[in-house]
């Protein structure tokens, strides 16, 4: 489905993504994982296309997508959230997901100058889908409440919400449960799984070994912007380079 | 309060602006209340922009000015009809906002700000100084006041009243028509933060350019206005305390709400005609009461109010595994836009 060919990213002198290449099977929940300052959100703002990559390619769906920008790269099918979510916290929280749909839209200044059909028609549509979504990541009865309000957890689920209204093929989650507690982390790898059970494809970056160890079917290890192991959660907690690199060498031969 | 909300909080006002000259003791209020109408439209212009789309733009009044100068210059130099005249106010501002707005809107945050204030500030040495063009400093004198149309007349305080306050209404109806629509989600996704605005697919340039546009369209007509109306022009109208002043009327009323800024518009001229014996000390009443709303009212009033209302509707609404109430309907609070 997402195809990276040796994919780098130079900030002046210094590689934070260099020549990375993977594949990101479909129906698949696809980890990249590695210490701070590995490049795991450099590389999920490659992919989105938030920034240029300095060489390499990124293929998806059978698109060239390494030099589109990140409005086009959502088009084709690819949403993201981010570690923190800048939600509009004097509005309801389905306020905030409507606009999410807005990009399958074409209503434009004309539309709203006449009030056109079309625009009624998709601002229903994407009140409907903002319901969905809503209702998807289990958050239905919090539609009315101010987003500034709720929990760190219901906001997480709300970036989630925001990501699926897009109509997403596949899902790029960064740190998904970084700051919540143990119990609500389960949730939302149960929701993970709810959304590949749905047909998607979802890559994520994660810190919490544990929640990436049930979850994931493969896990690509970055370490000073290198990829250093892909494989199975069994077969990566096996790799001596990845138990260097997290634990230092001197575990390396356990 | 609930019933001065909505649809009939906003017939209140317009009925109240159709009895203003009857109630005005003299044609000197009315005057003030015209001038106000016409910073009211600029101002509602300049909220889409800064309140709506999250970029504070500092040429604001500049874009005023080449509306205010195209009529100027097209009547008094080219004996062009008024009325023609004031539609390519808005035209050309929005045209000349097409190419400053995709330079400047490349930039974010202070930044644009900064750039703005710099592009306002050209503007106004332009008019200044290409005297060939805009007379300078001596400015544009005699400019006709809008011809009549059919029956209906623009000589006189009154007529004029209302012919500001029928584009006044105007601009705020299709304004709101512009924010409670998908395209304004789309600004206000935008001043959110540009990063997830675009994940979200929203071509940022594009949506940015559009509400430049449009804002300065507002203010190029109200430029258009202010020249037909005071039917004299000097370089002054770019200056950037123009775009200060609409900026505190949008602060005292409300960033990003629709009623916040006319409020703002039309209460702060009277304060300060209140004031006017003061001269320029006044400021030291202005001052403090300025940061004093913005330490403690930073939404300002109507912003404040809409806050209030929809926390309360929040909490009001019905949770489905409660025990739902008979009675209880499902409130619709329109937070974003009052």
């Amino acid at each position: 489905m997402l195809e990276v060919r040796n994919l780098t990213k130079r900030f002046g002198g210094l590689s934070a993504v260099s020549e990375v290449s993977t594949t990101i099977e479909q129906g698949k929940i696809h980890a990249v994982i590695g210490p701070n300052g590995a490049g795991k959100t450099t590389f999920f703002n490659l992919v989105s296309g938030v920034a240029p990559p300095t060489s390499g390619s990124i293929i998806f769906d059978g698109h060239d997508i390494t030099n589109l920008r990140a409005d086009q790269v959502a088009r084709l099918g690819i949403s993201r959230t981010f570690q923190t979510t800048a939600l509009f916290d004097m509005a309801t929280v389905l306020d905030n997901l409507i606009v999410g749909h807005r990009l399958r839209t074409e209503s434009g200044l004309f539309d709203v100058l006449v009030n056109s059909t079309l625009l009624r028609h998709e601002e229903q549509l994407c009140r409907e889908k903002a319901r969905e979504a809503l209702d998807f990541v289990g958050l239905s009865h919090i539609a009315n409440r101010m987003a500034g309000d709720i929990s760190q957890e219901e906001r997480k689920r709300v970036a989630f919400a925001l990501a699926l209204s897009t109509q997403p093929k596949l899902l790029l989650l960064d740190e998904p449960a970084g700051g919540v507690n143990p119990e609500e982390t389960e949730g939302l790898s149960e929701l993970i799984r709810k959304l590949v059970r749905h047909d998607l494809t979802v890559c994520l970056v994660e810190h919490k070994m544990q929640m990436i160890m049930s979850l994931a079917d493969r896990i690509t290890v970055l370490n000073y912007g290198e990829k250093i192991a892909e494989g199975t959660p069994a077969q990566i907690r096996a790799n001596p380079a990845v138990i260097d690199a997290y634990l230092g060498s001197e575990h390396a031969d356990v | 309060m609930r019933y001065l909300t909505g649809k009939p909080g906003w017939l209140l006002l317009l009925a109240l602006g159709l009895a203003f000259p009857f109630l005005a003791k003299n044609d000197y209020q009315l005057t003030v209340m015209s001038t106000a109408y016409i910073f009211a439209i600029a101002t509602l212009g300049l909220n889409l922009i800064t309140g709506y789309t999250g970029q504070y733009n500092l040429a604001h009044s500049g874009f005023m000015a080449v509306g205010a100068y195209t009529v100027g210059i097209l009547t008094v130099d080219h004996q062009v009809p008024f009325w023609i005249a004031f539609a390519l106010s808005g035209v050309l501002a929005s045209a000349l906002g097409f190419f400053i707005g995709i330079v400047s809107l490349r930039l974010k945050g202070h930044y644009f700000s900064i750039f703005t204030l710099c592009v306002g500030y050209i503007m106004f040495l332009v008019i200044e100084k290409w005297e060939s063009l805009t007379h300078g400093t001596v400015g544009i004198i005699g400019i006709p006041a809008p011809t009549g149309i059919g029956p209906l007349a623009f000589e006189s305080p009154r007529t004029l009243y209302y012919l500001l306050f029928f584009f006044l209404v105007l601009g705020a109806w299709i304004m709101h028509r512009i924010v409670t629509s998908l395209l304004g989600r789309t600004f206000m996704a935008i001043r959110n933060g540009d990063e997830l605005a675009e994940s979200l697919g929203i071509n940022l340039m594009r949506n940015k350019l559009l509400a430049f546009m449009l804002s300065v369209f507002y203010a190029g007509l109200a430029g258009g206005l202010y020249a037909g109306f005071v039917r004299f022009l000097g370089p002054g109208l770019a200056g950037v305390e123009h775009s200060f002043d609409m900026t505190m009327y949008m602060l005292v009323g409300g960033l990003g709400t629709l009623l916040g800024p006319l409020l703002g518009a039309l209460m702060v001229p009277w304060l300060t005609q209140y004031l006017q014996f003061l001269q320029e000390y006044r400021f030291i009443v202005f001052g403090p009461i300025l940061i004093v709303l913005v330490i403690f009212v930073p939404h300002g009033i109507v912003g404040s109010y809409v806050a209030w209302r929809a926390r309360r509707d929040s909490l009001a609404a019905p949770v489905p595994s409660a025990t739902a109430a008979s009675d209880a309907v499902e409130p619709q609070p329109k937070a974003s836009h009052a």
